[in-house]
């Protein structure tokens, strides 16, 4: 493969991460607390709708991107009401809000669009655009590092480098302030947590509420930077390619975003992968579409190193007597 | 607990500890707290002075866990009053008493295991929402405090890595981190090694040298000797007495604590011992946690002959028990039925207990003994669904496994006489009278019973120990393992006492004191007077 | 203080589900109405749709065939205390066993192909339940996150047998090659004209017998009393000296079984071929109609039809009142799992001291047996 050749499939690799790394973060905060959240995949498709609705009705992309992040909070807080307070099954919980988000989004999207589904395609101000950094033109001169700045770094759409710019934000989060060492400590042991005092409830609510509007940003990106509106099911099992990143990544913001782009990386592959062979063997592109999952699942059974959740996890929290 | 049992116990006045000089840290007065039907603290009067260890002594089912509890904020009381430093005070949650400088180190810790020791220290009373500051006041004040109060503990270690010792050094900093001026410390040596043990009364003298005020719950008189000043014993949720520790003994503590009872007393004719039928060899069994809680024990039971464990709960028993039923792995050692060991590896292996003739009525029913979801007659089969009598065919029996659960119910009285009622509709005494029937019914070669009375009102207790001493008459060895001293010396034939992960002495029922009893499940002494560490 | 009396059965079994369906179709009516249409119009769409006709009919027993067998497979783990959501990706890789038995033996007769295509459905969808259930009662591994995975797994899988393996020269789309006629198993429509032109086929008789089976098993083998026990009170099941691990690898395969049998169902008797996607998403809706039935198999059989009927009247739907169609079934069904598995909360305790309410007799036994009294 030539320079350029690698150039695009980087491109492609970054942008293909970015949903996964938003929705893969978003199922960080959610989990860290204690909240088993299989429910991405049905927030991101909330949220995308809403965006390609909200961004068509009024032509701004920005309108739609904030449509997204109410959106997504809403279909949170109702997960978060039943796994929290009514302290019903988390998992459940996940699946219905997946299938509830596939029926309402293709139901209201015909309804309101009258387009099989979809929201009315957009242009201009209607989606993100690609940003260029400053003097992409003029470094893109100078060899090998040029091109890396103008095509690689510069020239996607803002929520990309949201989307990159959150892991450091996450990290920071999580590590420097008090209420990251608060998220971590109710997702291992919330009883310390009561008995210092602190809200275990309140706590996973307000993951639960970042949990929204990182799933969000994440799908309004589908919709109103990637796409050009909404499509019938366009997040097409991204929320749990997150999932299975984000057990990979042992809940970590720094490996998550490594996880990301190497999954995004195999999306990126399979396409330009297809007829190649490895050793005169040619690879299914099934094998590397299925890798990310059979990954996951050989870390599960800990044949590469353990993956031990936050152990609360999944545990609706009860006071004792 | 044992209701209606007459307390003929002498009640040596409160000794007259006249107000000190530096007041009163801690004042309790007629403090009264109900569990339902269950009366854990009555009319409960204690004063602690300040600057001084205090303990406060008594057997499981005192009521010091929940007196201490309400100090700490968890429960209200339902009546009486508490003051500290001399103010009244309405003690709402564990911060309020913390902010009144009150700090408990519970039995189980509250840390997070994958925190550091300053994240620990540090999580609910961070200064601001930036940790950086927090982190670093905290590591100056710890440096402080640890050498003030020599309680060294390397602030950036990870706590599943550090020692059970240093955790609970860790609890203590914690406390004292939020200025907490009276440390209650909730039976702290259940988990700590001998010399741990040492280390933290170091500790604790350090802290009264400072002129904190300690309070130590424990059941363990060496400890109370050791540093209190003075003692308080409770028995069942009363303050029976509180004396200078210099003024006492651990003779007359133990005799506080465990009362001179008149004994329920059940129509026992004499033992007639058969050949050995249970033999335990050199057991060590560990916990969920991988800490030792059986230290190599041993000792055998005849037919015929019941023999009972004595001791406060917490000393390794629960594991023996469910070691030598298949329920749990030993780490090292065997059982031998019959002369035969018992294969009791893999998490099948109370299927081999039981085929071997081994039956046994768990010490919680019901969270191991009973499916409190199921009807009743589905309860008489558990552990014997695949028993030849329950098969026809490729099915289940359930006329079979009905009939048994009729005649069961029968035998042995339970009431409501309705094998198809959900078991969890039964009452306490009742359950229990299920689980043993169905044990009771397989005519085992051995039955392991654990706190056979445990939450049984006061005919059912008379009923089961009736049972158990017709099973004995029948030549059956019975191991027995309960908490209520007065149950071991009226059904046991030999007395075991176990402390700290071992038998620490044998007594003859008909002639041990409960002094002497008091004093090995105390961990004072073994038979003829030595002294355990 | 929480002396909530328990619910008695009849309550438990019918009033709550009834409850939570019918909050699912209240608010899926608001949906709709929000939109423009007539909910009660809707709804009366629906069941003729589903039962008006013999077309109708049939294709809500159709329906109703699979979502039995789905149904079962999550009742089935449930009662064990598992969670398995891998249904979807047991029922299709159980395709492939379908498939192979029934081109291997082309010029045979159905009756003798079946019970063989049965036997491959139960092995290859039993082995898809099998794996998860191995990697959590071994190596700990949560049973719902791995069932998810192995759902994409099978998926991917699939496609490319499809593609590659399976697909005969000379078609263009992802599929096998068609099954014998002689092999096909038999429409109910042959013997019973108004199910003419309805794919209902002998695989219902599966269906019931699936359904009588699983009741036998649970609640009158020795298999079926372990796996209770161990549901309930795990800790009671070490007592018990039943093997968790082995009874956890056990039902994820009986699960994985029963969710094969949507296989059987469909590549023999109604597709006559392996399809991309045949399985529909029909194990997720056997999760709705698990929690639905309470794991009972003859709640499962009316929760069954019940989504059946849903399924063929929202067909029907758009015929109807223009502008609606069935993915108004498909918020029904979110709504019947959210309300039903997730916010148990909502109702549960509501209706234990309604009834309470009514029968203070009751109120005092309850509190009664809780106390310590002298009466034994």
């Amino acid at each position: 493969m030539d320079f350029p050749a690698v150039l695009s499939l980087l491109d492609a690799t970054v942008r293909l991460s970015t949903p996964l790394l938003l929705a893969c973060l978003a199922g960080l905060y959610s989990e860290r607390s204690g909240v088993f959240d299989i429910g991405l995949e049905g927030k991101m498709l909330m949220a995308a709708f809403a965006a390609g609705a909200v961004a068509a009705l009024t032509g701004s992309a920005w309108a739609g991107l904030v449509a997204a992040i109410i959106v997504s909070i809403l279909t949170s807080l109702l997960q978060g009401a039943a796994a929290i307070s009514l302290k019903g099954n988390q998992l459940i919980a996940g699946v219905a809000i997946n299938m509830l988000a596939a029926g309402l989004t293709t139901f209201l999207g015909q309804q309101w669009f009258r387009q099989g589904g979809r929201t009315p395609q957009l242009s201009g101000n209607g989606r993100f655009g690609a940003i260029e950094l400053p003097f992409a033109h003029e470094i893109g001169q100078l060899p090998i590092l040029g091109p890396i700045y103008e095509e690689l770094i510069s020239g996607h759409h803002i929520l990309v480098y949201i989307a990159f710019l959150a892991v450091p934000v996450t990290a920071y989060v999580l590590y420097r302030t008090r209420f990251g060492l608060r998220l971590r400590a109710v997702g291992e042991n919330p009883k310390a947590v009561d008995t210092a005092g602190i809200s275990v409830i309140r706590l996973r609510y307000q993951a639960v509420l970042i949990t929204g509007v990182l799933c969000g940003i994440a799908g309004a990106y589908f919709s109103i930077a990637q796409g050009s509106g909404f499509g019938n099911n366009m997040t097409a099992g991204k929320g749990f390619i997150a999932l299975a990143a984000l057990i990979f990544a042992k809940w970590k913001p720094v490996p998550a975003m490594f996880t990301c782009l190497l999954f995004g990386f195999l999306d990126a592959a399979q396409i330009r992968l297809q007829g190649t062979s490895l050793g005169g063997i040619e690879i299914p592109v099934q094998a590397i579409q299925a890798l990310p999952y059979i990954l996951t699942v050989v870390l599960l059974a800990g044949f590469i190193g353990k993956a031990v959740g936050p152990k609360a996890g999944g545990v609706p929290y009860t006071k004792e007597r | 607990m044992n209701p209606g049992v007459n307390t003929n116990a002498q009640r040596p006045a409160t000794a007259a500890v006249a107000a000190p000089a530096s007041g009163w840290a801690i004042e309790l007065e007629k403090i009264n707290k109900r569990f339902g039907a269950v009366h854990a603290n009555k009319d409960i009067d204690l004063k602690v002075a300040r600057g001084t260890i205090h303990g406060i002594v008594g057997e499981n089912g005192a009521g010091k866990s929940t007196l201490m509890s309400i100090l700490y904020g968890f429960y209200t009381a339902d009546s009486g009053t508490i003051r500290v430093d001399g103010v009244e005070q309405a003690i709402t949650d564990s911060r309020h008493a913390l902010a009144l400088g009150i700090g408990m180190v519970h039995q189980h810790f509250m840390l997070v295991d994958n925190f550091s020791v300053l994240e620990n220290v540090v999580l609910g009373a961070e200064d601001s929402g930036l940790l950086k500051p927090s982190l670093d006041r905290a590591r100056r004040e710890l440096d402080r405090l640890e050498s003030e109060y020599d309680l060294e503990v390397d602030p950036d270690a990870i706590i599943e890595d550090i020692s059970v010792g240093q955790q609970q050094r860790v609890e203590i900093l914690k406390a004292l981190y939020r200025g907490a001026e009276t440390l209650i410390l909730d039976e702290p040596t259940g988990v700590l090694t001998p010399r741990e043990a040492d280390d933290l009364f170091r500790v604790l003298e350090t802290l009264r040298a400072q002129g904190k005020t300690v309070i130590l719950i424990t059941h363990k008189l060496r400890e109370i000797m050791a540093i209190t000043d003075n003692v308080s014993v409770m028995r069942q949720g009363e303050m029976v007495a509180t004396l200078k520790t210099a003024e006492t003994s651990p003779e007359q503590l133990a005799e506080l604590m465990v009362g001179r009872r008149v004994l329920l007393r059940v129509e026992k004719g004499t033992a007639t011992p058969g050949r050995t039928l249970l033999e335990v060899d050199n057991l060590v069994v560990a916990d969920d946690m991988g800490v030792p809680r059986v230290k190599g024990v041993s000792f055998a039971v005849r037919a015929g002959e019941i023999v009972g464990i004595a001791g406060v709960s917490g000393n390794g028993q629960s594991e023996l028990l469910e070691a030598i039923t298949g329920m749990r792995e030993a780490r090292s050692g065997g059982v031998r039925l019959n002369g035969n060991p018992i294969r009791l590896r893999g998490d099948d292996g109370a299927a081999r207990a039981r085929a071997a003739g081994l039956a046994h009525v768990p010490e919680d029913r019901q969270r191991m003994g009973l499916v409190t979801a199921f009807m009743e007659w589905e309860n008489a089969i558990l552990g014997y669904s695949t028993s030849p009598e329950y098969r026809r065919g490729m099915l289940l029996d359930i006329a079979a496994a009905k009939r048994q659960a009729a005649e069961q119910i029968a035998r042995f009285d339970v009431r409501p006489a309705d094998i198809m009622l959900k078991t969890a509709l039964f009452s306490g005494g009742n359950q229990q009278k299920i689980v043993l029937a169905r044990e009771m019914d397989r005519d085992p070669a051995v039955l392991v019973v654990g706190q056979p009375t445990r939450g049984v009102d006061i005919g059912a207790i008379e009923f089961i120990h009736n049972q158990i001493i017709a099973m004995r008459d029948a030549g059956k060895a019975i191991l027995l393992v309960s908490v209520e001293l007065d149950e071991i010396r009226s059904l046991a034939d030999r007395i075991l006492v176990m402390f700290d992960g071992v038998i620490v002495g044998e007594a003859d029922p008909a002639t041990a004191t409960e002094g002497e009893l008091g004093l090995m499940m105390a961990g004072i002494a073994g038979p003829a007077g030595e002294t355990h560490p | 203080m929480s002396a909530l009396r328990p619910l008695p059965r009849w309550a438990d079994v019918l009033v709550l589900p009834l409850l939570n369906l019918a909050l699912a179709f209240i608010v899926s009516g608001l949906v709709v109405l929000g939109i423009g249409h007539n909910p009660f119009m809707a709804v009366w769409a629906i069941v003729t749709g589903a039962f008006g006709t013999g077309y109708g009919i049939g294709y809500t027993l159709y329906y109703a065939t699979n979502f039995v067998f789905a149904g079962l497979a999550v009742a089935v783990a449930a009662h064990g205390g598992l969670f398995n959501i891998g249904g979807n990706g047991q029922a299709y890789v159980a395709g492939l066993g379908v498939i192979l038995v029934a081109l291997a033996l082309q010029d045979t007769h159905w009756l003798l192909i079946a019970p063989l295509a049965i036997l491959a459905a139960a092995v290859f969808g039993g082995f898809w339940g099998f794996v998860p259930g191995w990697l959590q009662a071994k190596r700990g591994s949560h049973v719902v996150i791995t069932t998810i995975m192995f759902n994409f797994i099978a998926s991917a899988l699939m496609i490319y047998m499809l593609n590659r393996v399976l697909k005969p020269a000379g078609v263009s789309g992802p599929e096998s090659a068609m099954i014998a006629e002689g092999a096909r198993m038999p429409k109910l429509g042959q013997f019973f004209p108004p199910f003419n032109y309805t794919p209902v086929n002998f695989a219902i008789f599966l269906a019931i017998a699936a359904l009588i089976g699983t009741y036998v098993l649970v609640w009158h083998t020795r298999f079926g009393y372990a796996l209770r026990v161990m549901g309930q009170n795990p800790a009671a099941a070490r007592y018990a000296g039943i093997s968790n691990s082995r009874m956890i690898m056990l039902t994820m395969t009986l699960s994985g079984a029963l969710a094969g049998m949507v296989a059987f169902n469909e590549v023999l008797g109604v597709q006559n071929r392996l399809v991309l996607d045949f399985v529909a998403d029909a194990g997720f809706v056997g999760i709705a109609v698990a929690l639905m039935g309470r794991n009972h198999p003859v709640g499962i059989a009316f929760a069954a039809l019940l989504f059946g009927a849903l399924y063929q009247g929202g067909n029907e739907l758009q015929y109807v009142i223009s502008g609606l169609d069935r993915t108004v079934v498909v918020i029904i069904q979110a709504l019947v799992i959210l309300f039903t598995g997730a916010m148990e909360g909502l109702f549960r305790p509501g209706l234990q001291r309604t009834l309470m309410l009514f029968s203070p007799q009751q109120t005092e036994t309850a509190i009664d047996r809780s106390t310590v009294r002298s009466e034994s």
